[in-house]
Protein backbone atom coordinates (compact mmCIF):
# COMPACT_ATOMS: atom_id res chain seq x y z
CA UNK A 1 0.00 0.00 0.00
CA UNK A 2 1.61 3.60 -0.32
CA UNK A 3 -0.76 6.66 -0.99
CA UNK A 4 0.79 9.85 -1.96
CA UNK A 5 -1.28 13.28 -1.50
CA UNK A 6 -0.40 16.71 -2.67
CA UNK A 7 -2.66 19.13 -1.08
CA UNK A 8 -2.84 22.87 -2.29
CA UNK A 9 -4.35 25.86 -1.80
CA UNK A 10 -2.95 29.57 -0.47
CA UNK A 11 -1.99 30.82 2.55
CA UNK A 12 -4.14 31.11 5.28
CA UNK A 13 -6.70 28.11 4.34
CA UNK A 14 -5.07 25.61 6.68
CA UNK A 15 -3.51 23.97 4.25
CA UNK A 16 -0.49 22.99 6.66
CA UNK A 17 -2.73 22.21 9.02
CA UNK A 18 -4.81 19.55 6.74
CA UNK A 19 -1.34 18.16 6.20
CA UNK A 20 -0.70 17.56 9.95
CA UNK A 21 -3.98 16.16 10.76
CA UNK A 22 -3.58 13.69 7.87
CA UNK A 23 -0.17 12.55 8.49
CA UNK A 24 -1.03 12.08 12.20
CA UNK A 25 -3.84 10.01 11.66
CA UNK A 26 -1.71 7.94 9.40
CA UNK A 27 0.62 7.87 12.16
CA UNK A 28 -2.54 6.77 14.89
CA UNK A 29 -2.98 3.61 12.22
CA UNK A 30 0.48 2.12 12.91
CA UNK A 31 1.41 3.73 9.27
CA UNK A 32 4.58 4.90 8.46
CA UNK A 33 4.09 8.32 7.22
CA UNK A 34 6.38 11.98 5.86
CA UNK A 35 4.30 15.00 5.42
CA UNK A 36 6.97 17.51 3.57
CA UNK A 37 5.63 20.79 3.67
CA UNK A 38 6.68 23.47 0.99
CA UNK A 39 9.20 26.08 2.55
CA UNK A 40 9.71 29.40 1.21
CA UNK A 41 8.70 33.20 0.74
CA UNK A 42 5.21 31.52 2.18
CA UNK A 43 3.08 33.84 3.54
CA UNK A 44 -0.98 34.59 3.81
CA UNK A 45 -2.50 35.29 0.63
CA UNK A 46 0.61 32.99 -1.62
CA UNK A 47 0.39 29.62 -2.09
CA UNK A 48 0.58 26.75 0.15
CA UNK A 49 1.29 22.92 -0.61
CA UNK A 50 2.31 19.89 0.41
CA UNK A 51 2.93 16.40 0.41
CA UNK A 52 1.77 13.65 2.18
CA UNK A 53 3.15 9.93 1.77
CA UNK A 54 1.45 6.99 3.61
CA UNK A 55 2.70 3.26 3.35
CA UNK A 56 3.66 0.04 4.89
CA UNK A 57 6.64 -0.02 4.41
CA UNK A 58 9.52 2.33 4.87
CA UNK A 59 9.26 5.71 3.29
CA UNK A 60 12.29 6.79 1.06
CA UNK A 61 12.02 10.15 -0.70
CA UNK A 62 9.26 12.38 1.12
CA UNK A 63 8.75 14.67 -2.42
CA UNK A 64 5.84 13.81 -3.78
CA UNK A 65 6.15 13.82 -7.60
CA UNK A 66 3.12 11.52 -9.01
CA UNK A 67 0.71 11.88 -6.47
CA UNK A 68 -2.24 9.37 -6.16
CA UNK A 69 -4.65 11.52 -4.69
CA UNK A 70 -4.99 15.52 -5.00
CA UNK A 71 -6.78 18.07 -1.84
CA UNK A 72 -7.48 21.12 -4.26
CA UNK A 73 -8.50 24.36 -1.91
CA UNK A 74 -8.06 26.75 -5.12
CA UNK A 75 -7.86 27.58 -8.72
CA UNK A 76 -4.80 27.99 -9.07
CA UNK A 77 -3.65 24.97 -7.27
CA UNK A 78 -5.65 22.91 -9.80
CA UNK A 79 -3.96 24.52 -12.26
CA UNK A 80 -0.59 23.42 -11.02
CA UNK A 81 -1.03 19.79 -9.45
CA UNK A 82 -3.67 18.61 -11.78
CA UNK A 83 -1.26 17.82 -14.79
CA UNK A 84 0.59 15.55 -12.14
CA UNK A 85 -2.30 13.43 -10.73
CA UNK A 86 -1.65 9.45 -11.68
CA UNK A 87 -3.99 7.73 -13.73
CA UNK A 88 -6.91 6.91 -11.40
CA UNK A 89 -5.75 8.68 -9.05
CA UNK A 90 -9.05 10.70 -7.23
CA UNK A 91 -8.87 14.39 -6.72
CA UNK A 92 -10.77 16.85 -3.97
CA UNK A 93 -11.75 19.80 -5.03
CA UNK A 94 -13.24 22.52 -3.18
CA UNK A 95 -16.07 23.79 -6.07
CA UNK A 96 -16.77 27.00 -3.53
CA UNK A 97 -13.55 28.59 -5.21
CA UNK A 98 -12.61 26.08 -8.05
CA UNK A 99 -14.65 26.88 -11.27
CA UNK A 100 -12.53 25.45 -13.78
CA UNK A 101 -12.71 21.51 -13.04
CA UNK A 102 -11.50 19.35 -15.78
CA UNK A 103 -13.56 16.71 -16.72
CA UNK A 104 -11.84 12.94 -17.00
CA UNK A 105 -12.69 9.30 -17.11
CA UNK A 106 -9.37 8.25 -16.19
CA UNK A 107 -9.47 10.44 -12.86
CA UNK A 108 -12.45 10.34 -10.00
CA UNK A 109 -13.37 14.00 -9.12
CA UNK A 110 -15.02 14.87 -6.11
CA UNK A 111 -16.71 17.98 -5.75
CA UNK A 112 -17.70 19.28 -2.71
CA UNK A 113 -18.50 23.51 -1.58
CA UNK A 114 -15.80 23.18 1.18
CA UNK A 115 -15.72 27.18 1.88
CA UNK A 116 -19.54 26.87 1.73
CA UNK A 117 -20.20 24.58 3.94
CA UNK A 118 -17.40 26.27 6.43
CA UNK A 119 -19.69 29.19 6.67
CA UNK A 120 -22.53 27.56 6.89
CA UNK A 121 -20.76 25.94 10.11
CA UNK A 122 -19.83 29.55 11.69
CA UNK A 123 -16.30 29.31 10.36
CA UNK A 124 -14.90 29.70 7.06
CA UNK A 125 -11.01 28.85 8.14
CA UNK A 126 -12.37 25.24 8.87
CA UNK A 127 -13.03 24.29 4.86
CA UNK A 128 -9.73 22.44 5.01
CA UNK A 129 -11.64 19.69 7.27
CA UNK A 130 -14.43 19.41 5.30
CA UNK A 131 -11.77 18.20 2.27
CA UNK A 132 -10.24 16.14 4.45
CA UNK A 133 -13.19 14.19 5.92
CA UNK A 134 -14.35 13.88 1.82
CA UNK A 135 -11.05 12.50 1.80
CA UNK A 136 -11.24 10.30 4.41
CA UNK A 137 -14.54 9.25 2.96
CA UNK A 138 -13.57 8.43 -0.61
CA UNK A 139 -10.46 6.89 0.10
CA UNK A 140 -10.87 4.95 3.16
CA UNK A 141 -7.33 5.07 4.15
CA UNK A 142 -7.64 5.75 7.73
CA UNK A 143 -10.58 6.10 9.92
CA UNK A 144 -12.86 9.26 10.49
CA UNK A 145 -11.84 8.08 14.33
CA UNK A 146 -8.42 8.31 13.59
CA UNK A 147 -8.66 11.82 12.23
CA UNK A 148 -10.66 13.49 15.61
CA UNK A 149 -8.33 12.10 17.87
CA UNK A 150 -5.34 13.58 15.72
CA UNK A 151 -7.33 16.81 16.32
CA UNK A 152 -7.45 16.38 19.54
CA UNK A 153 -3.59 15.84 19.90
CA UNK A 154 -2.84 18.93 17.76
CA UNK A 155 -5.26 21.45 19.00
CA UNK A 156 -4.29 21.77 22.66
CA UNK A 157 -3.60 24.29 24.88
CA UNK A 158 -5.19 28.05 23.54
CA UNK A 159 -6.38 25.98 20.11
CA UNK A 160 -8.90 23.36 22.41
CA UNK A 161 -11.30 25.64 21.73
CA UNK A 162 -11.28 24.82 17.94
CA UNK A 163 -11.91 21.08 18.34
CA UNK A 164 -15.19 21.39 18.66
CA UNK A 165 -15.22 22.88 15.30
CA UNK A 166 -13.13 21.09 12.91
CA UNK A 167 -14.64 18.03 14.23
CA UNK A 168 -18.03 18.91 13.31
CA UNK A 169 -16.51 20.18 9.76
CA UNK A 170 -14.82 16.38 9.36
CA UNK A 171 -17.71 14.72 10.00
CA UNK A 172 -19.85 17.22 7.74
CA UNK A 173 -17.21 15.93 4.81
CA UNK A 174 -17.30 12.35 5.43
CA UNK A 175 -21.19 12.35 5.55
CA UNK A 176 -23.55 11.77 2.43
CA UNK A 177 -24.87 15.21 2.89
CA UNK A 178 -23.41 16.65 -0.29
CA UNK B 1 17.49 5.32 32.46
CA UNK B 2 14.18 5.95 30.20
CA UNK B 3 10.87 6.61 31.90
CA UNK B 4 8.55 8.13 29.22
CA UNK B 5 8.10 7.10 25.80
CA UNK B 6 5.43 8.61 23.25
CA UNK B 7 5.08 8.75 20.04
CA UNK B 8 4.76 12.56 18.33
CA UNK B 9 4.08 13.66 14.83
CA UNK B 10 7.20 16.43 14.20
CA UNK B 11 9.00 17.95 12.14
CA UNK B 12 12.81 17.43 11.89
CA UNK B 13 14.14 20.95 13.36
CA UNK B 14 11.85 20.38 16.41
CA UNK B 15 13.29 16.65 16.79
CA UNK B 16 16.87 18.24 17.14
CA UNK B 17 15.30 20.57 19.62
CA UNK B 18 13.42 17.95 21.88
CA UNK B 19 16.66 15.87 21.57
CA UNK B 20 18.77 18.75 22.92
CA UNK B 21 16.04 19.34 25.27
CA UNK B 22 16.70 15.86 26.87
CA UNK B 23 20.22 16.22 26.56
CA UNK B 24 20.16 18.77 29.28
CA UNK B 25 21.29 21.49 27.14
CA UNK B 26 21.56 24.48 29.30
CA UNK B 27 22.28 26.89 26.85
CA UNK B 28 21.02 27.75 23.30
CA UNK B 29 22.02 30.58 20.65
CA UNK B 30 21.51 31.05 17.20
CA UNK B 31 20.63 33.56 14.33
CA UNK B 32 18.01 32.99 12.00
CA UNK B 33 18.16 31.09 8.50
CA UNK B 34 16.06 29.30 6.52
CA UNK B 35 15.39 25.96 6.34
CA UNK B 36 16.46 25.68 10.45
CA UNK B 37 14.72 28.53 11.69
CA UNK B 38 12.04 26.12 13.11
CA UNK B 39 14.94 25.17 15.47
CA UNK B 40 15.99 28.82 17.03
CA UNK B 41 11.83 29.69 17.03
CA UNK B 42 11.05 26.01 18.75
CA UNK B 43 14.11 26.62 21.30
CA UNK B 44 13.13 29.80 22.49
CA UNK B 45 9.66 28.65 23.29
CA UNK B 46 11.64 25.07 25.21
CA UNK B 47 14.22 26.52 26.57
CA UNK B 48 11.93 29.15 28.41
CA UNK B 49 9.53 26.11 29.72
CA UNK B 50 12.64 24.40 31.04
CA UNK B 51 14.91 27.81 32.42
CA UNK B 52 17.19 27.13 30.52
CA UNK B 53 19.19 29.73 28.39
CA UNK B 54 17.83 31.12 25.54
CA UNK B 55 19.44 33.82 23.29
CA UNK B 56 18.88 35.17 19.73
CA UNK B 57 22.17 36.48 18.79
CA UNK B 58 23.34 39.09 16.55
CA UNK B 59 25.04 37.12 14.32
CA UNK B 60 26.22 33.74 13.82
CA UNK B 61 29.71 34.83 15.45
CA UNK B 62 28.47 35.60 17.86
CA UNK B 63 26.70 32.43 18.93
CA UNK B 64 29.49 30.50 18.23
CA UNK B 65 30.96 32.11 20.64
CA UNK B 66 28.86 32.10 23.40
CA UNK B 67 29.01 28.71 22.81
CA UNK B 68 32.31 28.66 23.76
CA UNK B 69 32.05 30.31 26.75
CA UNK B 70 29.09 28.18 27.80
CA UNK B 71 31.26 25.34 27.65
CA UNK B 72 33.91 26.64 29.28
CA UNK B 73 31.75 26.60 32.56
CA UNK B 74 30.89 23.18 31.59
CA UNK B 75 27.25 23.66 30.11
CA UNK B 76 26.23 21.42 27.66
CA UNK B 77 25.42 24.14 24.96
CA UNK B 78 24.80 24.30 21.32
CA UNK B 79 24.22 26.24 18.34
CA UNK B 80 22.48 25.54 14.55
CA UNK B 81 22.69 27.27 11.65
CA UNK B 82 22.60 26.40 8.11
CA UNK B 83 25.22 25.96 4.94
CA UNK B 84 26.39 30.20 5.01
CA UNK B 85 26.08 30.51 8.50
CA UNK B 86 27.85 27.30 9.52
CA UNK B 87 30.82 28.82 7.48
CA UNK B 88 31.00 32.03 9.45
CA UNK B 89 31.00 30.28 12.03
CA UNK B 90 34.44 28.00 11.29
CA UNK B 91 36.50 30.34 13.59
CA UNK B 92 34.75 29.90 16.81
CA UNK B 93 34.97 25.65 16.03
CA UNK B 94 38.54 26.04 14.98
CA UNK B 95 39.12 27.73 18.74
CA UNK B 96 36.73 25.43 20.62
CA UNK B 97 38.97 22.52 18.68
CA UNK B 98 42.22 24.31 19.73
CA UNK B 99 40.60 25.05 23.26
CA UNK B 100 39.29 21.28 23.25
CA UNK B 101 35.78 22.28 23.90
CA UNK B 102 32.54 20.01 23.55
CA UNK B 103 29.85 21.65 22.25
CA UNK B 104 26.96 20.58 19.55
CA UNK B 105 26.77 22.57 15.64
CA UNK B 106 23.78 21.23 13.65
CA UNK B 107 24.14 22.33 10.32
CA UNK B 108 20.79 21.52 8.57
CA UNK B 109 22.70 22.53 4.91
CA UNK B 110 21.12 24.17 1.94
CA UNK B 111 22.51 24.78 -1.52
CA UNK B 112 25.73 26.63 -2.35
CA UNK B 113 28.18 27.79 -2.90
CA UNK B 114 27.58 31.18 -1.84
CA UNK B 115 23.93 32.16 -0.53
CA UNK B 116 22.15 29.30 -2.71
CA UNK B 117 19.00 28.49 -2.39
CA UNK B 118 16.86 27.17 0.27
CA UNK B 119 16.27 23.47 -0.78
CA UNK B 120 18.14 20.74 1.22
CA UNK B 121 21.95 19.26 -0.28
CA UNK B 122 24.37 17.73 1.18
CA UNK B 123 27.54 20.22 -0.20
CA UNK B 124 29.00 20.84 3.19
CA UNK B 125 30.80 17.65 3.35
CA UNK B 126 34.14 18.64 2.98
CA UNK B 127 33.91 21.39 5.35
CA UNK B 128 32.11 19.56 8.22
CA UNK B 129 34.73 15.95 7.68
CA UNK B 130 38.06 18.46 6.79
CA UNK B 131 37.31 20.30 10.04
CA UNK B 132 36.14 23.33 8.51
CA UNK B 133 37.82 26.78 9.92
CA UNK B 134 42.16 26.81 10.10
CA UNK B 135 44.08 24.68 11.88
CA UNK B 136 45.06 20.58 12.42
CA UNK B 137 41.69 19.60 13.71
CA UNK B 138 39.00 16.93 13.37
CA UNK B 139 35.11 17.28 14.60
CA UNK B 140 33.19 13.91 15.12
CA UNK B 141 30.28 14.48 12.09
CA UNK B 142 27.30 12.71 12.98
CA UNK B 143 24.94 12.28 9.72
CA UNK B 144 20.59 11.43 10.45
CA UNK B 145 18.60 10.05 8.12
CA UNK B 146 15.22 10.19 9.84
CA UNK B 147 13.28 12.47 12.09
CA UNK B 148 14.03 10.27 15.14
CA UNK B 149 18.09 10.14 14.14
CA UNK B 150 17.54 13.97 14.20
CA UNK B 151 15.99 13.72 17.96
CA UNK B 152 18.53 10.33 18.65
CA UNK B 153 21.89 11.88 17.03
CA UNK B 154 21.13 15.11 18.52
CA UNK B 155 21.22 13.28 22.13
CA UNK B 156 24.37 11.23 21.45
CA UNK B 157 26.02 14.18 19.49
CA UNK B 158 25.99 15.67 23.11
CA UNK B 159 27.11 12.62 24.96
CA UNK B 160 30.34 12.51 22.26
CA UNK B 161 31.18 15.90 22.84
CA UNK B 162 31.45 15.43 26.36
CA UNK B 163 33.28 12.14 26.00
CA UNK B 164 35.99 13.53 24.15
CA UNK B 165 36.33 17.17 24.81
CA UNK B 166 35.39 17.67 21.23
CA UNK B 167 32.80 19.93 18.89
CA UNK B 168 30.73 17.91 17.51
CA UNK B 169 28.86 18.55 13.81
CA UNK B 170 25.14 16.88 13.37
CA UNK B 171 25.43 17.32 9.22
CA UNK B 172 21.55 17.47 7.99
CA UNK B 173 19.55 19.05 5.34
CA UNK B 174 16.81 21.28 4.40
CA UNK B 175 14.92 17.61 3.65
CA UNK B 176 15.19 16.03 6.96
CA UNK B 177 14.57 19.42 8.91
CA UNK B 178 11.26 20.22 7.42
CA UNK B 179 9.72 16.79 7.16
CA UNK B 180 7.15 15.33 9.68
CA UNK B 181 7.59 12.19 10.55
CA UNK B 182 6.61 9.77 13.56
CA UNK B 183 9.06 9.92 16.42
CA UNK B 184 9.43 8.02 19.62
CA UNK B 185 10.15 10.68 22.11
CA UNK B 186 12.49 8.91 24.80
CA UNK B 187 12.03 10.95 28.06
CA UNK B 188 15.35 10.69 29.76
CA UNK B 189 16.97 11.60 33.41
CA UNK B 190 18.74 15.29 32.70
CA UNK B 191 21.80 13.60 34.95
CA UNK B 192 23.40 13.16 31.48
CA UNK B 193 26.50 14.89 32.63
CA UNK B 194 30.43 14.03 32.52
CA UNK B 195 32.24 14.29 35.21
CA UNK B 196 34.30 17.86 34.10
CA UNK B 197 37.18 18.65 35.94
CA UNK B 198 38.96 21.25 33.71
CA UNK B 199 35.88 23.51 33.42
CA UNK B 200 36.13 27.57 34.66
CA UNK B 201 33.79 27.26 37.49
CA UNK B 202 35.84 29.84 40.38
CA UNK B 203 38.82 28.70 41.65
CA UNK B 204 38.17 28.75 45.33
CA UNK B 205 40.51 26.18 47.41
CA UNK B 206 41.66 25.07 44.39
CA UNK B 207 44.43 25.63 41.91
CA UNK B 208 43.13 28.27 38.66
CA UNK B 209 43.44 26.57 35.42
CA UNK B 210 43.74 28.19 32.24
CA UNK B 211 41.82 27.18 28.53
CA UNK B 212 43.40 28.34 25.79
CA UNK B 213 44.60 27.91 22.02
CA UNK B 214 47.16 30.19 22.04
CA UNK B 215 50.53 28.28 22.49
CA UNK B 216 53.35 30.08 21.85
CA UNK B 217 56.16 28.50 23.89
CA UNK B 218 58.63 26.34 21.97
CA UNK B 219 57.14 23.07 20.44
CA UNK B 220 54.29 23.63 23.02
CA UNK B 221 51.85 23.65 20.38
CA UNK B 222 53.21 20.87 18.18
CA UNK B 223 52.76 18.87 21.38
CA UNK B 224 49.35 19.88 21.61
CA UNK B 225 48.64 18.84 18.11
CA UNK B 226 50.47 15.48 18.93
CA UNK B 227 47.73 15.11 21.54
CA UNK B 228 44.75 16.27 19.30
CA UNK B 229 46.12 13.47 17.36
CA UNK B 230 45.85 10.65 19.91
CA UNK B 231 42.51 11.64 20.60
CA UNK B 232 41.50 12.03 17.22
CA UNK B 233 43.40 7.90 17.09
CA UNK B 234 41.31 7.09 19.54
CA UNK B 235 37.27 8.29 18.16
CA UNK B 236 38.96 6.98 14.74
CA UNK B 237 38.96 3.54 16.46
CA UNK B 238 35.98 3.49 19.23
CA UNK B 239 33.46 5.46 16.75
CA UNK B 240 33.19 4.68 13.04
CA UNK B 241 29.67 3.72 12.84
CA UNK B 242 27.48 2.89 9.64
CA UNK B 243 24.32 0.82 9.05
CA UNK B 244 24.65 -1.91 6.20
CA UNK B 245 22.12 -4.28 4.74
CA UNK B 246 21.89 -6.92 2.23
CA UNK B 247 26.51 -7.22 2.23
CA UNK B 248 26.52 -11.24 2.12
CA UNK B 249 26.00 -11.72 -0.98
CA UNK B 250 26.11 -8.22 -2.90
CA UNK B 251 27.44 -7.66 -6.59
CA UNK B 252 27.03 -3.93 -6.35
CA UNK B 253 27.41 -1.84 -2.94
CA UNK B 254 25.52 1.62 -3.00
CA UNK B 255 27.32 3.88 -0.06
CA UNK B 256 24.61 7.18 0.94
CA UNK B 257 23.87 9.19 3.89
CA UNK B 258 21.54 11.54 5.27
CA UNK B 259 18.12 12.39 2.89
CA UNK B 260 19.89 10.57 0.04
CA UNK B 261 20.39 7.20 1.32
CA UNK B 262 16.76 7.08 1.94
CA UNK B 263 16.28 6.73 -1.51
CA UNK B 264 19.18 4.59 -1.92
CA UNK B 265 17.57 2.04 0.52
CA UNK B 266 14.24 2.35 -2.00
CA UNK B 267 16.27 1.75 -4.60
CA UNK B 268 18.04 -1.32 -2.95
CA UNK B 269 14.65 -2.76 -2.39
CA UNK B 270 13.52 -2.18 -5.65
CA UNK B 271 16.94 -4.22 -7.00
CA UNK B 272 16.31 -6.99 -4.72
CA UNK B 273 12.79 -7.20 -6.27
CA UNK B 274 14.55 -8.00 -9.48
CA UNK B 275 16.62 -10.15 -8.13
CA UNK B 276 19.64 -7.95 -8.55
CA UNK B 277 22.20 -8.08 -5.73
CA UNK B 278 22.46 -4.70 -4.16
CA UNK B 279 23.62 -3.21 -0.75
CA UNK B 280 23.59 -0.79 0.96
CA UNK B 281 26.02 1.29 3.71
CA UNK B 282 25.60 3.71 5.07
CA UNK B 283 27.44 6.06 7.24
CA UNK B 284 26.45 7.47 10.37
CA UNK B 285 29.19 8.80 11.37
CA UNK B 286 30.86 10.87 8.47
CA UNK B 287 33.94 11.70 10.66
CA UNK B 288 35.23 8.97 11.65
CA UNK B 289 34.24 7.78 8.62
CA UNK B 290 33.49 3.80 8.63
CA UNK B 291 36.23 2.80 6.35
CA UNK B 292 37.19 -0.37 7.61
CA UNK B 293 33.19 -1.29 7.15
CA UNK B 294 34.05 -0.61 3.53
CA UNK B 295 37.81 -2.10 3.04
CA UNK B 296 36.33 -5.06 4.23
CA UNK B 297 32.86 -5.09 2.00
CA UNK B 298 34.85 -3.91 -0.75
CA UNK B 299 37.56 -7.45 -0.52
CA UNK B 300 34.67 -8.90 -2.27
CA UNK B 301 31.80 -6.24 -3.91
CA UNK B 302 33.58 -5.24 -7.17
CA UNK B 303 31.96 -2.08 -7.64
CA UNK B 304 30.27 0.58 -5.90
CA UNK B 305 28.13 3.51 -6.40
CA UNK B 306 28.19 6.54 -4.37
CA UNK B 307 25.22 8.65 -4.03
CA UNK B 308 25.55 12.14 -2.83
CA UNK B 309 23.38 15.47 -3.03
CA UNK B 310 26.63 16.98 -4.76
CA UNK B 311 28.98 17.33 -6.98
CA UNK B 312 30.92 14.44 -5.42
CA UNK B 313 32.70 14.81 -1.76
CA UNK B 314 31.74 11.71 0.19
CA UNK B 315 32.88 9.64 -2.73
CA UNK B 316 36.45 10.53 -2.47
CA UNK B 317 36.60 9.43 1.43
CA UNK B 318 34.67 5.50 -0.58
CA UNK B 319 37.97 5.82 -2.74
CA UNK B 320 40.28 5.97 -0.10
CA UNK B 321 38.35 3.36 1.76
CA UNK B 322 37.98 1.17 -1.52
CA UNK B 323 42.05 2.18 -2.20
CA UNK B 324 41.97 0.31 -5.50
CA UNK B 325 40.59 -3.21 -5.07
CA UNK B 326 37.14 -2.23 -6.72
CA UNK B 327 35.65 0.08 -8.93
CA UNK B 328 33.47 3.56 -7.68
CA UNK B 329 30.87 5.03 -9.31
CA UNK B 330 29.23 8.65 -8.52
CA UNK B 331 25.86 9.53 -9.32
CA UNK B 332 25.30 13.16 -7.69
CA UNK B 333 22.20 15.69 -7.72
CA UNK B 334 23.42 19.04 -6.77
CA UNK B 335 21.89 22.32 -6.27
CA UNK B 336 19.25 21.67 -3.80
CA UNK B 337 17.66 18.76 -5.88
CA UNK B 338 16.57 14.95 -4.54
CA UNK B 339 17.90 12.06 -6.37
CA UNK B 340 15.39 9.88 -7.78
CA UNK B 341 14.80 6.32 -6.88
CA UNK B 342 14.17 4.93 -10.60
CA UNK B 343 17.52 7.31 -11.29
CA UNK B 344 19.69 5.48 -8.97
CA UNK B 345 17.91 1.86 -10.07
CA UNK B 346 19.27 2.76 -13.52
CA UNK B 347 22.54 3.62 -12.46
CA UNK B 348 23.18 0.53 -10.30
CA UNK B 349 21.32 -1.28 -13.80
CA UNK B 350 24.01 0.24 -15.87
CA UNK B 351 27.25 -0.25 -13.87
CA UNK B 352 26.69 -4.37 -13.51
CA UNK B 353 25.44 -4.84 -16.79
Amino acid sequence: MREEVIIAGYGGQGILFMGSVLANSAMVEGLEVTFFPSYGAEMRGGTANGGVVISNKKIGSPIVTRPSSLIIMNELSMKRFYPMLKKKGTVIVNSSLVKEIPKSKEVKIIKIPATQFAEVLGNEKVANMIALGAYIKETGIFSLDSAIKSLHSLLIADKKVLVDINEKALKLGASDEY
Amino acid sequence: MIRIMHKILIKGNHAVVEGGIQAGCMAYYGYPITPQNEITAYMAKRMGEEGRVFIQSESEIAAINMVFGSSLTGARTMTSSSSPGISLKQEGISYMAGCELPGVIVNVQRGGPGLGNISGAQGDYFQSTRGGGHGDYRTIVLAPYSVQEMFDFTIKAFDLADKYRIPVILHTDGYLGQMYEPVLVKELKSDRKTKKDWILDGCKDRKPRMIRSLLMDEGELEEHNWKLNKLYDKIKMKEASCQTCFTEDAVVAIVSYGTSARICESAVNILRGKGIKACLIRPTTLWPFPEKTISTIAKKVKNFLVVEMSLGQMVEDVKLAVNGMSRVHFYGSPGGGIPETKVVVKKVKEIIK
